[in-house]
């Protein structure tokens, strides 16, 4: 049964991993940037929802109401006013910058808020829980899960069926064609990264109610985000759930054979599937 | 001579060091076709590529409607009716056939051309209009890319080597389509490697040479002779 139970909460956090990795394969998948600041820009929407709840008095789901459009415009304004500028034929510029970005987030978020760990308080929602046969399932982990499948399908239902998406995807086919189209590619850019930041904003939030946090935490969770990435396979947002949901999976059962051994168990995973399958279960993208 | 639509005026364009173009001054009049040919390497395709933003220049190097456009971005000339058939149809693999169309009228410009206008003059590309775009053969994708310049309901179409790796009965049938669509009053530059085929369907022509202009004249009437001379250089 402990077993079960295992995997039933491994999937459900496997959702929260899909949410971390989206933003970050949303914004590799239009214009090739890996974002080194993507886990602290979480732990950055975690810390605005806190104020948040606190200043508005408001339940923290509430708050992603405020956060949402915030990180939104923080990311429009990021993305045209620096990272567009380290864009081009070479990886390094965006890495380095973006590391840099890293650092004055997790800086500004200690003398900010200190290093104590913090927690946003969802009431009676954090205990809440529905009787599965035996089991009994977490309506937040539940809920967490249900988001994940939602934002997911929506990035997709955006990606394949929008003007925003045919957008995305002629800009990361071929830049210049793109422009040649009249698309502004700093502007879709800008897009791409509100929107990323939209989800962090979400991720975030959901990861604050769950656990503690500290501005220190933003690194594991980048880690956990390419990781369900790259075990879904680059540029395919459902293979991001999957891999989402196999890590978690894989961390709850090496939780379940011993404490000490979650964390190790996942990455042990990661690392199989990295050497089996290189290029990851779905891939649907090359380079 | 009927209004000027766009010019160059000497012209200069640059690949890091490598200089490309030499004081160029080229023109095309509102309604005209204009044929530049010239060897592998003459800067043909880098004088539309100035002409469609995607080369940098100098704002005053082309004039468009009045405008200097030599400094603005791609998207922006695009908004102001200048479309490009790139060279090597360069379609989006990720688009289906219509989506690649769609893109194409992004600048929601008004016009005669639209998705139906355009499935008109190539049937089969409605047939063929949910298919990924890379799933066409060479002489459906040129009409794709075509289509989607058309689309942009452009003032000034410029094509690029429209017929590079294309079977002769499939550059016959595109050529055969040009008259239609240059014909509404739009203006067109054609870059060829086919000297006949370029000379065929414009009024005028300029060859290149090494990045400068070595013959300019009227399409009908140039001698062969003349063209060979300023084609290869001999004289």
């Amino acid at each position: 049964m402990n077993w079960i139970n295992a995997i039933v909460q491994g999937i459900l956090l496997g959702g929260l991993y899909a949410l971390f990795a989206a933003g970050l394969s949303l914004i590799f998948g239009v214009m090739r940037l890996v974002n080194i600041a993507h886990g602290d820009l979480i732990v950055l929407a975690a810390y605005l929802g806190l104020s948040t709840t606190i200043m508005l008095g408001v339940h923290p789901l509430l708050a992603m109401l405020v956060v949402i459009p915030l990180m939104a415009l923080g990311g429009y304004v990021l993305q045209r006013g620096v990272l567009n500028h380290t864009l081009g034929d070479d990886l390094l510029p965006p890495l380095l910058v973006t590391f840099g970005l890293s650092v004055i987030i997790q800086n500004a978020l200690l003398e900010g808020y200190t290093a104590d760990p913090q927690k946003m308080s969802a009431g009676a929602l954090e205990t809440a829980s529905l009787p599965l046969g035996d089991l009994s399932i977490g309506v937040l982990p539940l809920l967490t899960f249900a988001i994940a499948v939602l934002v997911i399908g929506g990035l997709h239902w955006m990606f394949y069926h929008t003007a925003l998406g045919r957008a995305f995807r002629a800009v990361s086919d071929n830049q210049d064609i793109a422009q040649l189209m009249g698309l502004n590619r700093r502007h879709i850019f800008g897009l791409a990264m509100a929107l990323s930041l939209a989800i962090t904003a979400v991720a975030g939030i959901l990861l604050g109610v769950r656990t503690n946090f500290d501005p220190s935490i933003g690194g594991a969770r980048l880690i956990f985000g390419f990781e369900a990435v790259i075990i879904g396979g680059l540029g395919n947002l459902w293979g991001t759930l999957v891999g989402g949901v196999i890590l978690g999976v894989a961390q709850t059962i090496g939780a379940q054979i011993n404490p000490g051994w979650q964390l190790l168990a996942g990455h042990i995973t990661f690392l199989f599937i990295l050497a089996v399958r290189p290029r990851g279960l779905f891939p649907r993208m090359t380079g | 001579m009927p209004d000027t639509l766009l010019s160059t005026h000497q012209l200069c364009a640059f690949y890091g060091d490598f200089q490309a173009l030499y004081d160029l001054d080229i023109s095309v009049a509102a309604g005209e076709v204009v044929a530049i040919i010239g060897a592998n390497g003459a800067g043909k395709t880098t004088l539309l590529r100035s002409i469609a933003g995607l080369c940098e220049n100098e704002s005053q190097q082309v004039q468009y409607r009045g405008m200097s456009i030599g400094a603005q971005r791609a998207d922006q000339i695009a908004f102001n009716g200048i479309a490009l058939v790139p060279e090597g149809r360069q379609l989006f693999p990720s688009l289906s056939v219509e989506e690649n169309l769609i893109i194409g009228g992004q600048t929601k410009r008004h016009g005669p051309w639209n998705l139906q206008s355009v499935y008109q003059l190539f049937p089969i590309l409605q047939e063929r209009r949910q298919m990924p775009s890379t799933q066409l053969s060479g002489g459906q994708q040129q009409m794709v890319a075509i289509g989607r310049a058309l689309m942009a309901n452009p003032d000034l179409i410029l094509f690029d080597e429209i017929s590079l790796g294309l079977a002769p009965v499939i550059i016959k049938t595109i050529y055969e389509a040009l008259p239609g669509i240059i014909g509404e009053g739009l203006s067109a530059m054609i870059v060829e490697q086919d000297i006949s085929k370029a000379l065929s369907v414009s009024s005028r022509f300029y060859c290149l040479q090494e990045g400068r202009s070595a013959l300019a004249g009227d399409s009908q009437t140039v001698a062969r002779e003349d063209i060979s001379k300023a084609y290869f250089g001999v004289d």
